[in-house]
């Protein structure tokens, strides 16, 4: 029998430091695509737990698209109560093991606790992978289900807003047809965020759970080509449908050259190496070519991704052939401050070896018989601020100079597919091509169309999507009860 | 899912397929397309579709082996299912009553040709037809194309059936002959495609063609089908797959159908190794 757990005092607890998150070594983790964080030990989560002030008013809840009971789940964790942490978490969030690893905790939850007043705040999102992860070792049991509303409810993309939106109106029990273009469910969490942030097998597992809370799964099924949003509400017998397509569609600069071989779209790139698995080519059948020097343009998650991903098919290339390993470059053209990626991204990346070339912006490719052959950029200097708050870049005159690259991945941005608006009379747009939505309720101008996630806000993040499918799948339940 | 219920054999390299997919069925029209993965591992591909059948809840498709996934898909037997197919994807053809137009098949090119060869007749076309092979072996549907055209002209490259001519030439003798053609369809590998443009030119008929670039996903997400025309880029996927064939950048929907060459032989070498059994049905 092991002695009954001394509580510790509010001092005690405060001395304990954060613990690390044990790590993949940066030269040895850009020769594989195995996952970087390892995850926390039962001692170091228990540990990291003990950490935890419990709060009378928890501000780290409001800090999360979803309001976890954050506090309520460490508690269980702590006094060794592992199902009751898991029943905590998944109260509110159907995807725990998946926002453990990408939610940016270090903005929202982690940033209003307590102990980051002063400190380091309880490392939240790590205990919620421990916490997810040792469900899924166990394996998952459903919930009880209510019985059947007899509602039917269309829910259109299987990324992070669809499956979120799902799994609440299942849990409820509305009858919920998820429909995703792609052959694989998870949207972004499957093509974009490669497998060493976030392993697919995770992804999986947590998509059999919103599948065994009875919702539908219909794949290669793109809504506006084999269906479209008015024949499913009035032809399918759908009440009510949740637009979650996401932002697919790439930007590129538009400067010369960009159509030659070897110039890429992230999300080619990524969707090549990532969904399509192109990193185990020829065992999966679809290649992906890098070269010796890569060029990421932008600086936000996916060009961190796209960098760190290039960087590891070409070390793993180098040491086959015994070759010089590959120079992998982000190229962009405001200051390290206005990067828009996570900070623990860019130091992943910096680590491993990436390059920053900031205040930098192409102005050309170059092409020889067909293929990229180099770059030319011009050097950028920081003016008064934009539209968006931050300083906007000004091109500094006589500043060109070429950069010898042979490829080029194009990572400026995604805007909504257009695809899912065929047919959809009185679904109002905004010049940018997002949804027009309420922001609290997901509500569409359409009647009976809920839209969320990057279809609405454009590119952000995986937590807010499912924030926005949350609020849209309360609020259409409130519509099914006629509410 | 995705069942194959017919299959035939045209010659050791264009086979035929006709694939249980009713609600894609349900939409397809003529000049769209799908998107096939033979099996899990397996890479997205474009195929035109060169059928459907809405009662019977088919897409049919004929393919030529030419990579690893076609010279997959060819082993596959009725009975066996395709991994995935997604569609009907791209932009249907613009069937209006025309006048007289004229459809050119090259190839494997014949089989998305016949269903908008059908439509077009069907919406009052006068349809003169142009089918060709390199070789005997390699043509089909003379007779289908036959069904639904006003007129047909048969050709060969090496001269092994019919007449023996690439299907430039009927074509420009034609366009020299008669001064009603209204419209073109040209539908082929892209070198063929490139030529009849070139042909028909210097004639002023708008001359429509289907470009067949490499695509993943095939629904405007990766940009990998991009090509220029009239000096912009386009995407195949969801601006086309047919444009203007004057305004094509041809040379560089060339230099972009070679991106993978060196991985495409090495994966078909690999498959060919691995399944030499299997390759011998």
């Amino acid at each position: 029998m092991s002695e009954p757990v001394k509580e510790l005092t509010t001092k005690e607890r405060m001395a304990i430091p954060r613990h690390e998150m044990p790590r993949q070594e940066p030269m040895e983790r850009r020769k594989n695509f195995f996952e970087v964080a390892l995850g926390y030990s039962a001692e170091q989560a228990r540990q990291e737990a003990e950490r935890c002030l419990q709060c009378k008013k928890p501000s780290c809840i409001e800090g999360c698209p979803v309001e976890v009971r954050i506090p309520e789940f460490i508690m269980a964790l702590r006094g060794g109560d592992m199902p009751g942490a898991v029943r905590a978490l998944k109260d509110k969030n159907n995807l725990p093991a998946i926002c453990g690893r990408v939610c940016p905790q270090e903005t929202q939850c982690e940033i209003n606790c307590v102990l980051a007043k002063k400190g380091k705040p309880v490392a939240i999102g790590r205990l919620e992978r421990y916490v997810a992860d040792w469900e899924l070792g166990q394996g998952v049991t459903p919930p009880a289900l209510p019985p059947p509303t007899g509602k039917k409810v269309a829910v259109v993309g299987a990324g992070p807003a669809g499956l979120t939106c799902a799994a609440d109106l299942a849990r409820i029990g509305h009858k919920v047809t998820l429909f995703e273009a792609l052959h694989a469910p998870g949207g972004v969490l499957m093509y974009g965020i490669p497998e060493f942030r976030l392993p697919k097998a995770i992804v999986h597992a947590e998509v059999n759970y919103v599948k065994s809370l009875g919702v539908e799964l219909r794949l290669n099924a793109v809504v506006g080509k084999i269906f479209t949003v008015d024949e499913l509400l009035n032809e399918r017998g759908y009440d009510a449908i949740f637009l979650g397509t996401g932002a697919g569609l790439p930007m590129f600069m538009n400067i010369p050259g960009e159509n030659y071989n070897g110039v890429y779209s992230a999300n080619e790139f990524l969707t090549r190496v990532n969904l399509m698995k192109g990193y185990l080519f020829p065992e999966w059948d679809t290649p992906v070519k890098v070269g010796k020097k890569v060029a990421v343009v932008g600086a936000g998650n996916v060009a961190m991704d796209s960098a760190r991903c290039a960087l590891r098919l070409g070390t793993i290339r180098a040491l086959e052939e015994g070759s010089e390993s590959p120079e992998v470059h982000i190229v962009y053209r405001r200051s390290r401050e206005e990067m828009p990626a996570r900070a623990e991204e860019v130091e992943n990346a910096e680590a491993e070896g990436v390059i920053l070339d900031l205040l930098t912006n192409p102005v050309e490719i170059y092409g020889k018989e067909g293929w990229v052959s180099g770059m030319r950029c011009i050097r950028m200097e920081l003016g008064e601020p934009d539209a968006s708050g931050r300083r906007r870049p000004v091109p500094i005159p006589g500043s060109e100079f070429d950069m010898d690259v042979d490829t080029v991945i194009m990572a400026l941005g995604t805007q909504p597919n257009p695809m899912v608006f065929t047919a959809s009379g009185g679904l109002e747009r905004t010049r940018h091509g997002t949804v027009v939505a309420d922001e609290d309720t997901g509500k569409t101008t359409k009647s009976r169309v809920w839209a969320g996630g990057d279809i609405v806000t454009g590119a952000a993040t995986v937590i807010s999507a499912m924030g926005a499918g949350k609020r849209a799948a309360a609020d259409i339940d409130r519509f099914l009860r006629g509410e | 899912m995705y069942e194959i219920l017919e299959k035939e054999v045209f010659s050791a390299v264009t086979k035929l397929i006709v694939v249980s997919a009713p609600d894609v069925a349900h939409k397809a029209q003529a000049g769209q397309f799908v998107v096939v993965r033979v099996v899990d591992e397996g890479e997205r591909i474009p195929l035109t579709i060169a059928d459907f059948d809405r009662e019977q809840g088919t897409i049919t498709m004929v393919f030529q082996e030419v990579g690893k996934s076609t010279i997959h898909l060819g082993t596959l037997q009725p009975g066996d299912s395709l991994a995935s197919m997604t569609g009907p994807l791209g932009r249907p053809t613009e069937i209006e009553n025309y006048g007289t137009v004229i459809c050119v098949g090259g190839g494997v090119g014949i089989a998305p040709m016949y269903p908008i060869a059908r439509e077009l007749r069907a919406a009052g076309n006068h349809v003169i037809s142009i089918i060709g092979a390199r070789t005997r072996d390699l043509l089909f549907w003379e007779d289908k194309m036959g069904a639904v055209s006003d007129e047909l002209i048969v050709c060969t490259d090496d001269g092994s059936y019919k007449r023996k001519a690439l299907v430039t030439e009927p074509l420009k003798e034609l366009l020299e002959g008669r001064n009603d053609v209204s419209r073109i369809w040209a539908i082929g590998p892209a070198i063929m495609m490139k030529f009849c443009c070139l042909t028909t030119k210097s004639f002023g008929v708008p001359t429509i063609v289907s470009l067949n670039s490499i695509m993943v996903d095939g629904t405007g997400m990766c940009g990998a089908c991009r090509v220029e025309v009239g000096g912009k880029t386009k995407f195949v996927c969801v601006d086309g797959p047919e444009f203007d064939g004057h305004e094509v950048d041809w040379d560089l929907l060339l230099s972009r159908q070679r991106i993978y060459l060196p991985e495409e032989k090495l994966a078909r070498e690999k498959f060919l190794a691995g399944h030499h059994d299997c390759m011998k049905k």
